[in-house]
């Protein structure tokens, strides 16, 4: 079971409190981008066994958006930051490159 | 002005603990800015502290809740919720805020006695025996978004929307059969 800590009202909950929103930290490539750009956008996603970063949904809680740092795998949360990032906060790599030594790193 | 009518007309069940709908009951839901100077002036006025995260705190025979990290709920009197509504809404004119009367669109259930604790237990995956006093867990009870807290000893309120009140009454119901306490 997936226990995820909302960044956002703290507390703590497992998954079915939460809706899944796909990767995080997408680009969003509108009018003028290429082709390319715009179906990379809308069709190309990670799949990485391992390391990955994903946007969730308070659902049931304060419904409030934020993004999680976990591994697809064992299913070990790194962290949950506020969704008002760009890219993983540097605490939240520091923290993944400590628990994962040979995770080849963001993008 | 027509007759105000609770979503079960308070409703009671008996198993090992006393499940009842808590008939009329006013809420306001307040959008703001939490930290907002406006907003503590506008409560503080109506004698209510800006709750902390997650924190319910009664004051003067109303309740205030902590819902989200832009959102508090105000539990009062039925009759009173209009005119604190307006009263609100209008010290909070000026400010980026919302204040709605939102007492029809909901339902509340009382759950009193010694193991109501465990009726809640069976429904929701939130974790009841840690929740502490004066805490307020908006989680699920089976498949629809309810909020509890300890609003007494050995009593549970649940707050539901009323349009699934009697789905929750139901699952209430069930929850609290005789026999079926689970320790």
């Amino acid at each position: 079971m997936l226990t995820l800590t909302c960044p956002c009202c703290g507390v703590i909950a497992e998954e079915t409190e939460f809706a899944p929103g796909g990767e995080a930290h997408l680009k969003r490539f509108g009018p003028g981008s290429s082709d390319d750009e715009f179906e990379g956008y809308l069709f190309a996603r990670k799949n990485p066994k391992g390391v990955h970063f994903e946007r969730w949904r308070h659902a049931y809680g304060c419904g409030k958006w934020f993004l999680a740092a976990r591994d697809t795998n064992t299913l070990e949360v790194f962290a949950t930051y506020k969704a008002q990032t760009t890219e993983p906060p540097a605490d939240v790599i520091a923290k993944i490159k400590a628990k994962r030594p040979d995770w080849e790193g963001y993008k | 002005m027509s007759e105000a009518v609770s979503a079960l007309s308070g409703q009671t069940h008996e198993g090992f603990v006393t499940v009842s709908e808590a008939g009329l009951v006013g809420m306001i839901s307040i959008r703001s800015d939490l930290e907002a100077k406006g907003l503590a002036k506008a409560l503080k006025a109506e004698r209510l502290p800006v709750p902390g995260p997650r924190r319910i705190e009664t004051a003067n025979g109303r309740s205030i809740a902590w819902m989200s990290p832009d959102e508090l709920l105000l539990i009062c009197a039925h009759d009173e919720a209009p005119a604190l509504t307006d009263r609100l809404a209008k010290a909070l004119a000026g400010d980026h805020a919302l204040v709605v009367n939102v007492s029809d669109a909901r339902a509340m259930f009382t759950i009193r006695g010694d193991k109501a604790d465990q009726v809640v237990m069976k429904l929701s995956p939130a974790d009841i025996a840690t929740l502490p006093e004066g805490e307020i867990r908006r989680s699920r009870t089976a498949q629809v978004a309810a909020a509890f807290w300890r609003s007494g000893e050995s009593e549970i309120s649940l707050i539901s929307f009323r349009s699934v009140a009697g789905y929750v009454m139901g699952l209430l119901e069930v929850s609290a059969r005789e026999g079926s306490d689970l320790f």
